[in-house]
């Protein structure tokens, strides 16, 4: 089965996000006073080959501890779908 | 809610601490007391196991306007209203468990501590230690921290000018990231770090205050009560825009006189600022938590006090002037607080909405005042018994010495280390004349003044495992040697001194001795010590870091002038070593690296001979009778010929010495050595400036850009520099 | 005639134009706050430069959020009547978020930042950035993370037809070729021109190599262009 999927990595909560700081402070200056918290990841898409979800689960898993996320900044969750 | 003995100990207290904390406030603490001397009264912030011997060092000088250990960084004269600020210090472990966040704030760190004096930093070093670069760990910890080092100065916009990077496998779990800033600013129009006059608002200024830096060493294991809400961050984040516009605030709140006192936020941000300030003033402050501003919701006093966040700074104002200060920073868009308000009466009070959650004196928690000082034994190591056996005789002298220097030159210790500069911005500030006429020691010029400063760092630590006392009075000759070959005078040193566990008497040696040598050199070089830092606990499980006393040294130029460069002008001009070699190979890294020889001696080194060699270089430079100058250091006499000739590409041919091994004269690390190129028609005049020291004439330099040793061809100069300069670089690749 | 550099929260080579433009070509300077709003003292004699570094940390992307300063207004409404204006580095990446000039400034090939000396010719001498230069090969530093020029193809014809490209990366004889490009820019571009030639971009960094004191004045000859 092939499979595509859909990763965001996001900075840990508890990280200072300097660049989320930064572009809060913008989009004030801007005059949108009602947006705060601005937080910055990053969104993957990719594709692979699992005999099934949870095999592609597994592998996507892997990828992002392995090399996708830095564990130690930041945390992941992703969405599967099937081609 | 008395803190307990255990609360105590897993804060990091020791019972005796502990005992010691009742006896200073007459009570037993309550936990957020204890939570703040047990990072007081740490070895970080209170150099227990330290201070003792670095109090020996020579800290007095002429040229010194603030005593060693009084302010955030040593402040030295150059002359004509002009001072210069630099420090150096360690950011090892964050850098091990995340090398770009970690050595990132390292740098940010260092830099807060220069311009919280009121300088404006003009250039930013580092000395980095890495594993055997055959590992992958090496190579994502090296790339890691290299980024991070860029990101962080090249966006607050100060140059990275000058470092090293070494890589043995004693390092492989613990790397060493060591960085150094200088600064300039106006004599009389620095900042100190002090509190006084009751009623005086403090304010805190720059980022909020997130529970950083409080997931470290001592507060590591979970249980701890008085919980805390959410997970703690492991690592902190580095903002270097944020840094840079608190940089620009902070100097121009300086201009005004409405600031009393100053201090950056390290370790243990509000409650170190806090205390160290009023403890210099001789006074107290009343400090309201809840009007700190936070990053995230409901933190706990204690949490407050102890937070790490990058980026803020405790600023004491003359009262009536709030809003002559307030507008600076709004101006900047920087936070700007006022928090509490100075006392009389020497005791920190910190409340939380209205509640009184801490009182404890000022003078009790700091270093010089109350915190701890010990005394370490120490016993000879027992490696040392294995280095002393060493025999040259052992070692056969390769007969395709070629080959061997090829091998040498690509060496990751000795190759350019260029992969990693090129990613530093080097250039920024329009200071640095190293871009296009390199020395032995970067020369950043001062702007509106005719003036350089001469900035190094240093540090062979593999000469200071052979040997802590010589090895360190090597360092800081090296640095000092560095300085004088680029036409400046050495006029003060900060160290960084990376060793193990000083709990372990064999790395307590290793201290006492290195600084024992330190302090011999930096007497004999008119060098003082300004400060700097300790990093103790640098090992991994095969043991300790080799012991690393990182020297930084500053010297001054009275103008561009005197500056001197290494790389050989023109064909013909006669080559000299200044000084002696030996039939020495100790230590070397062509012993080591090439030889596989782990265990030898520290090379050659007679204190009063290098400093005769470094009058003597002085003068030569001042009489402009040198066209190039360059000192021999690792890779020994052909490495220093081959750097002296690949900037223009000129080749050299020089005759060896029939009376020494050929590998040691070629690669041998003895010291104070000097190789100059000159003029062939003031030859004469030369030679008479030299009728004291030591001197050969080996040969000169052609224009054909080869290299010929002896009379054999040894190939182009171009070659060599394709192999030199992609070394590192194939190596990170691979 | 005179410059006027602008200083946004981040800025960090205002100070070293600065110095270049007073000190080494003793030029009349005055130093703009980005949240000003009043360019009215400069007229099309006078030039307005955005200066290089990291205005607003190159948070989100480079010149992203500078390009909404108050100043950057002015700055577009000045350079819309004719007035000068020219961006290093940084100051290019902001001109083209703000559509004074085309296309964008992507992050190196090569994903690393780099600082070093490089070598660029000017392209045609009929624009006033590069009448002092003539045939010669500068040596000018680049210090970017972000400085791969990027244009799409139809505005790559338009620029080359328009003689827009005002320097490529070049080696010390002035072959243009890839292993003279520092960071993969398209066509070894390192600067360009609107079509008005009154606005200018360019990732080197003319204001670091303008003093003898650094063994190199080749940047005086793009920045005394203005000043004639």
């Amino acid at each position: 089965m092939k499979y595509t999927a859909h990763i965001n990595i996001m900075p840990h909560k508890e990280l200072l996000d300097p660049q989320g700081k930064a572009v809060s402070n913008s989009l004030h200056n801007l005059g949108l006073s009602q947006v705060h918290d601005v937080r910055i990841g990053k969104h993957v898409t990719l594709h692979l080959e699992a005999a099934n979800e949870a095999e592609a689960n597994s592998l996507t898993t892997e990828a992002c501890k392995k090399l996708l996320a830095n564990g130690v900044m930041e945390s992941f969750e992703f969405s599967l779908t099937a081609n | 809610m008395q803190a307990t003995l255990e609360q105590a100990v897993k804060l990091g207290l020791r019972e005796d601490e502990f005992e010691k904390l009742k006896e200073v406030l007459g009570r037993t603490p309550n936990f957020t007391e204890t939570a703040m001397y047990s990072v007081m009264w740490s070895e970080h912030c209170s150099y227990k196991n330290s201070i003792k011997w670095l109090k020996t060092l020579p800290r007095d000088g002429d040229r010194l306007l603030v005593k060693a250990g009084e302010e955030n960084a040593g402040l030295v004269d150059i002359g004509d209203g002009w001072a210069c600020v630099f420090k150096i210090e360690s950011h090892n472990h964050p850098s091990a468990i995340e090398p770009f966040q970690g050595a990132a704030t390292g740098v940010g760190g260092i830099h807060r501590d220069i311009f919280t004096m009121g300088a404006r930093p003009i250039a930013s070093l580092n000395s980095l230690r890495f594993g055997e670069m055959d590992n992958a760990k090496t190579k994502h910890l090296l790339k890691g921290v290299v980024k991070g080092i860029g990101h962080y100065g090249n966006c607050f916009g100060v140059p990275t000018v000058a470092g090293e990077a070494y890589f043995e496998s004693c390092y492989q779990t613990n790397p060493l990231v060591n960085a150094m800033s200088v600064g300039v600013v106006r004599v009389g129009q620095t900042a100190s770090a002090t509190s006084y006059g009751a009623g005086n608002p403090v304010f805190i200024v720059g980022a909020s205050t997130g529970k950083d830096g409080i997931g470290g060493a001592s507060f590591a294991s979970a249980d701890i009560s008085e919980n805390s809400a959410e997970k703690l961050p492991a690592v902190q984040v580095g903002d270097p825009f944020e840094e840079k516009k608190l940089l620009e605030a902070c100097l121009e709140v300086l201009q005004t006189s409405a600031v009393i006192g100053m201090q950056d936020m390290g370790a243990a941000g509000i409650t170190c600022s806090t205390s160290e300030m009023s403890a210099k003033g001789e006074h107290g402050m009343i400090i309201h938590l809840d009007k700190v501003p936070t990053r995230q919701a409901n933190m706990k006093p204690w949490e407050m006090l102890l937070s790490e966040s990058q980026e803020r700074m405790l600023i004491v104002v003359k009262k009536g002037h709030e809003a002559e200060i307030q507008q600076i920073f709004d101006k900047w868009d920087i936070h700007c607080v006022q928090i509490g308000e100075v006392t009389t009466d020497k005791n920190l009070k910190y409340y939380m909405n209205g509640e009184l959650v801490a009182d404890v004196p000022a003078e009790s928690m700091v270093l010089g005042g109350g915190a701890p000082v010990y005394e370490r034994e120490y016993t000879t190591p027992k490696y040392l018994t294995e280095i002393a056996k060493f025999d040259i005789n052992s070692v056969a002298i390769p007969a395709d010495l070629r080959d061997i220097a090829y091998q040498l030159v690509q060496l990751p210790n000795i190759a350019s280390k260029k992969w990693i500069y090129e990613q530093y911005d080097s250039m920024v500030g329009t200071g640095n004349t190293h871009t296009n006429a390199p020395s032995d020691a970067a020369v950043v010029r001062v702007h509106g003044t005719p003036k350089a400063l001469a900035v190094t760092t240093d540090c062979n630590s593999r000469y200071v495992y052979a040997d802590p006392y010589k090895g360190t009075m090597i360092a800081v000759s090296e640095a000092a040697r560095n300085i004088v070959c680029s036409g400046g005078l050495p006029v003060g040193v900060t160290n960084c001194l990376n060793f193990g566990n000083p709990y372990n008497p064999e790395v307590y040696y290793q201290f006492v001795h290195a600084i024992k040598g330190m302090g011999a050199a930096c007497e004999k070089f008119n060098t003082p010590v300004t400060g700097g830092n300790v990093s103790f606990y640098n090992q991994s499980e095969d043991g300790p870091v080799y012991p690393t006393p990182t020297i930084g040294m500053v010297g001054v130029l009275e103008s561009l002038d005197q500056k001197m460069t290494l790389n050989f002008k023109k064909a013909g001009d006669l080559v000299y070593v200044i000084g002696t070699s030996h039939n020495d190979i100790n230590c070397s890294e062509y012993l080591h690296h090439i030889q596989g020889v782990s265990l030898s001696p520290a090379p050659y080194f007679e204190l009063e001979e290098e400093y005769k060699l470094q009058q003597t270089i002085q003068k030569l430079i001042g009489q402009k009778l040198v066209n190039s100058v360059h000192d021999v250091s690792e890779g020994g006499l052909f490495a220093c010929l081959l750097e002296s000739a690949m900037t223009n590409g000129l080749g050299f041919s020089v005759a060896t010495d029939p009376s020494i091994r050929k590998d040691a004269w070629l690669f041998g690390e003895g010291q104070s050595r000097v190789v100059v190129s000159i003029n062939p028609f003031i030859q004469q005049l030369f030679e008479a400036e030299l009728k004291n020291i030591p001197h050969t004439k080996i040969g000169h330099v052609n224009a054909t850009g080869e290299i010929h040793i002896d009379d054999v061809a040894w190939g182009y100069i171009s070659d060599w520099k394709e192999a030199y300069d992609n070394a590192l670089g194939n190596l990170v690749n691979s | 005639m005179k410059f006027g550099i602008i200083v946004f929260p981040g800025s960090n080579c205002d100070r070293d134009m600065m110095h270049a433009l007073r000190d080494d070509l003793e030029q009349e300077v005055v130093m703009l706050w980005h949240k000003d709003k009043d360019l009215s003292m400069f007229t099309k004699d006078d030039c307005i430069v955005l200066p290089g570094g990291f205005s607003y940390g190159d948070y989100l992307r480079c010149g992203a959020l500078a390009r909404f300063s108050p100043m950057m207004e002015q700055v577009i409404n000045f350079a819309k009547h004719g007035g000068k204006v020219l961006g290093v580095c940084n100051g290019f990446q902001i001109l083209c978020e703000s559509g004074l000039l085309p296309g964008v400034l992507l992050q190196n090939d090569h994903q690393k930042f780099v600082c070093k000396n490089v070598c660029i010719k000017s392209e045609n001498n009929r624009n006033i950035i590069g009448q002092n230069v003539a045939d010669k090969i500068l040596k000018i530093p680049v210090a970017h993370g972000e400085g791969r020029y990027h244009a799409d193809a139809a505005t790559l014809e338009k620029l080359n037809k328009n003689n827009q490209v005002i320097f490529r990366y070049c080696d010390e004889h002035g072959e243009v070729h890839l292993h003279s490009n520092p960071n993969g820019a398209v066509n070894n571009i390192a600067g360009i021109c609107n079509e008005g030639r009154n606005v200018f971009g360019m990732m080197p960094h003319p204001e670091r190599a303008s003093s003898s004191a650094l063994h190199n004045i080749d940047g005086r000859l793009i920045l005394q262009a203005f000043t004639n």
